[in-house]
């Protein structure tokens, strides 16, 4: 019988081969086409737009559109107070609300020079790590249903909706939390919070092997994704890429490690990096990140502190209701702070916080009062996205899908 | 290393051109001339802030100069990890163009881009300056102060997708090309409804 020869079909280093021998020989492969991509295409999941110019099925040039989803949010910051706009960053990352109030308010506080008490960093930490656990798992299950794996899709949600419920029972709201508050939180950790929580984390361990083994060997999976999108060390950082984008391309660089805010230094954690830069480090990035946030949650979980959950009482924070009530100056502190806002030094600053996404930056002006001159948002979706012109050319058109799915970026962040 | 000694390095390369730099909750921030900026962010380069992290811009309207931009820099490894500095550069009202930074930090392309849009800030020898969030032909730059919060009327963008005939233009629910839909403030037309309306179930 004669040996048969399968062979292994690398598609992208043929389709790689094909598109220099063409390029070489000066002709194009296939028909030239101008394609439309989005805005309302479901793989770029939301509203970008990318205008692809193809040879046949390979892309040649890229320009990605953006501004669909354009708010004006920054125009809006400098019209209201500082507590104003905390609902305002529910809308950045609306996959992880409770991760962008907290880093807004935290970049307001380094702005006041404020420290919250300990049991409000703990909570915070409790909310991020949450709050990046259901973000990771949408971007991961999404990546995947583009690549061809359906299952984890609908894995991964009933998952979220367990971190959904819980963060009803934190805040009060499933989805546009607005928590924190500058100087403190909204409210304490309500009773039994602590209990459910624990019995998540506890359970969504097994879940995290599901996941990994739903996917990580997967061969029609592992086949769309690796050698895809490339990114260098180099270009990942002189395009400002951060997050899993940054870490894939082996890059070690977590602020909640490097520029430590809350109490993150306190926690045992690692940061995963990649080592080829591709979609499927990316993956990979990001699903340790769920190991390593679950570990996060343990650890606080454990350990969380009494006291209060605000910096106090003041002529800063809002007084306390029964005071209100009772003392005359309380009353004109409560009345000081509602109509005219928390009174800012004059000054400048920049906070960003490790978000899902990568770096979310605040960059505050302020000319005192309590209005900000000047708020701008640093978002780690926009500064992602501008790498895709360089990313994209030289690709199949398939592989945009794939390509886009592990950037994980969120529209309303990009365009705020 | 601190970054104060970054800015005393950037004062010995570009006498006279650099500002004092200001200490505010632990961050430093320099102030240079506008025409330096590509040479600077070049040197800051070779100093090891090899992330830009963002550049955004100020409007201090009635001031002169009116405008200012701002630059985050940050290292990333070397002997300068993790550090942050800003430089600033003045932008005046009636020469509203600064060198663009994209040759040295490929990242800066839709920082600029994204200041034109805002503020109308010109980068010379910007690849491609075109407006990135809103659309092209939209008058007026709006996080300028003097653009009132509520917006100005302004023309809906003209794409290609709403000037040519649509799909199924005569067809049965689709109005004929040459049917205006009334103005503004018009008294409302009779129409008559079709019976298979979706909405009428």
């Amino acid at each position: 019988m004669p040996e048969t020869i399968i062979e292994t079909p690398d598609s992208v280093a043929r389709a790689a081969q094909q598109f220099e021998q063409a390029r070489a020989e000066g002709e194009p492969l296939g028909e030239k086409l101008t394609l439309n991509m989005g805005p309302s295409h479901p793989s770029t999941h939301g509203v970008l737009r990318v205008l692809l110019e193809l040879d046949g099925e390979i892309v040649t040039r890229a320009v990605p559109d953006i501004g669909y989803l354009h708010r004006g949010d920054e125009k809006i910051a400098e019209n209201m107070t500082y507590n104003q706009f905390v609902p305002y960053t529910d809308r950045l990352d609306y996959l992880a609300p409770l991760a962008s109030n907290v880093a807004y308010a935290l970049a307001v506080e380094k702005l006041m020079g404020w420290t919250v008490p300990p049991r409000c960093q703990v909570i915070r930490v409790i909310c991020c790590e949450l709050a990046r656990i259901s973000a990771h798992l949408l971007g991961m299950g999404a990546l995947a249903m583009d690549t061809g794996a359906m299952t984890v899709f609908l894995y991964i949600f009933t998952e979220r909706e367990k971190i959904y419920n819980l963060i009803e029972l934190l805040t009060g709201a499933r989805f546009t939390t607005s928590y924190t508050r500058i100087g403190g939180l909204t409210r304490d950790l309500p009773p039994g919070f602590v209990e459910q929580a624990k019995a998540f984390v506890e359970q969504f361990k097994g879940k995290i092997e599901e996941l990994d083994n739903l996917l990580t060997r997967n061969k029609i999976f592992v086949d769309r994704n690796k050698g895809i999108g490339i990114i260098s060390k180099e270009d990942a950082i002189d395009f400002g890429l951060t997050g899993p984008n940054l870490r894939g391309s082996g890059v070690s660089y977590d602020l909640r490690k490097d520029k430590p805010y809350l109490n993150y230094s306190e926690y045992s954690f690692s940061i995963p990096t990649g080592s080829v830069g591709d979609a499927y480090d990316r993956y990979l990035c990001r699903l340790e990140e769920l190991r390593q946030s679950t570990h996060i949650l343990e650890q606080a979980l454990r350990n969380i502190p009494g006291g209060p959950i605000h910096v106090g009482d003041g002529k800063g924070y809002l007084p306390q209701k029964e005071k209100v009530l009772t003392k005359m100056e309380e009353l004109i502190h409560q009345f000081i702070l509602v109509t005219e806002g928390i009174q800012a030094p004059v000054g400048e600053v920049y906070f960003g916080a490790e978000n899902p996404k990568g770096e979310l930056g605040f960059y505050i002006n302020s000319k005192g009062g309590g209005v900000p001159y000047r708020l701008k948002i640093r978002a780690p979706s926009f500064v992602n996205l501008s790498i895709l012109g360089k990313l994209l050319p030289g690709h199949m058109m398939s592989d945009v899908v794939a390509i886009l799915g592990s950037l994980d970026f969120v529209m309303g962040e990009c365009d705020r | 290393m601190p970054a104060s000694d970054a800015i005393a390095s950037l004062q010995k390369q570009f006498p006279g051109k650099v500002g004092q730099g200001k200490e505010f909750r632990d961050e430093w921030q320099v102030e240079i001339d506008r025409d330096l900026i590509r040479a600077a962010s070049t040197y800051m380069k070779e100093l090891g802030y090899n992330l830009l992290l963002d550049i955004t811009s100020v409007d201090y309207f009635g001031d002169e100069p009116r405008f200012e931009v701002v630059y985050e820099f940050c290292a990333l490894g070397g002997q300068r990890d993790q550090e942050h500095l800003r430089l600033k550069i003045k932008v005046s009202e009636d020469d509203p163009t600064v060198d663009s930074i994209v040759s040295v930090y490929q990242g800066a392309d839709w920082h600029e881009r994204e200041i034109f849009d805002m503020m109308g800030l010109k980068f010379n020898g910007h690849p491609d300056l075109r407006r990135i969030l809103m659309w092209d032909g939209y008058p007026y730059y709006q996080l300028k102060k003097d653009f009132p919060l509520e917006g100005l009327p302004s023309d809906m963008p003209g794409e290609e997708g709403f000037s040519r005939v649509a799909p199924l233009e005569g067809g049965p629910f689709v109005a004929a090309p040459t049917v205006h839909p009334p103005a503004v403030g018009d008294a409302p037309t009779t129409t008559h409804e079709p019976h298979a309306h979706p909405a009428s179930h």
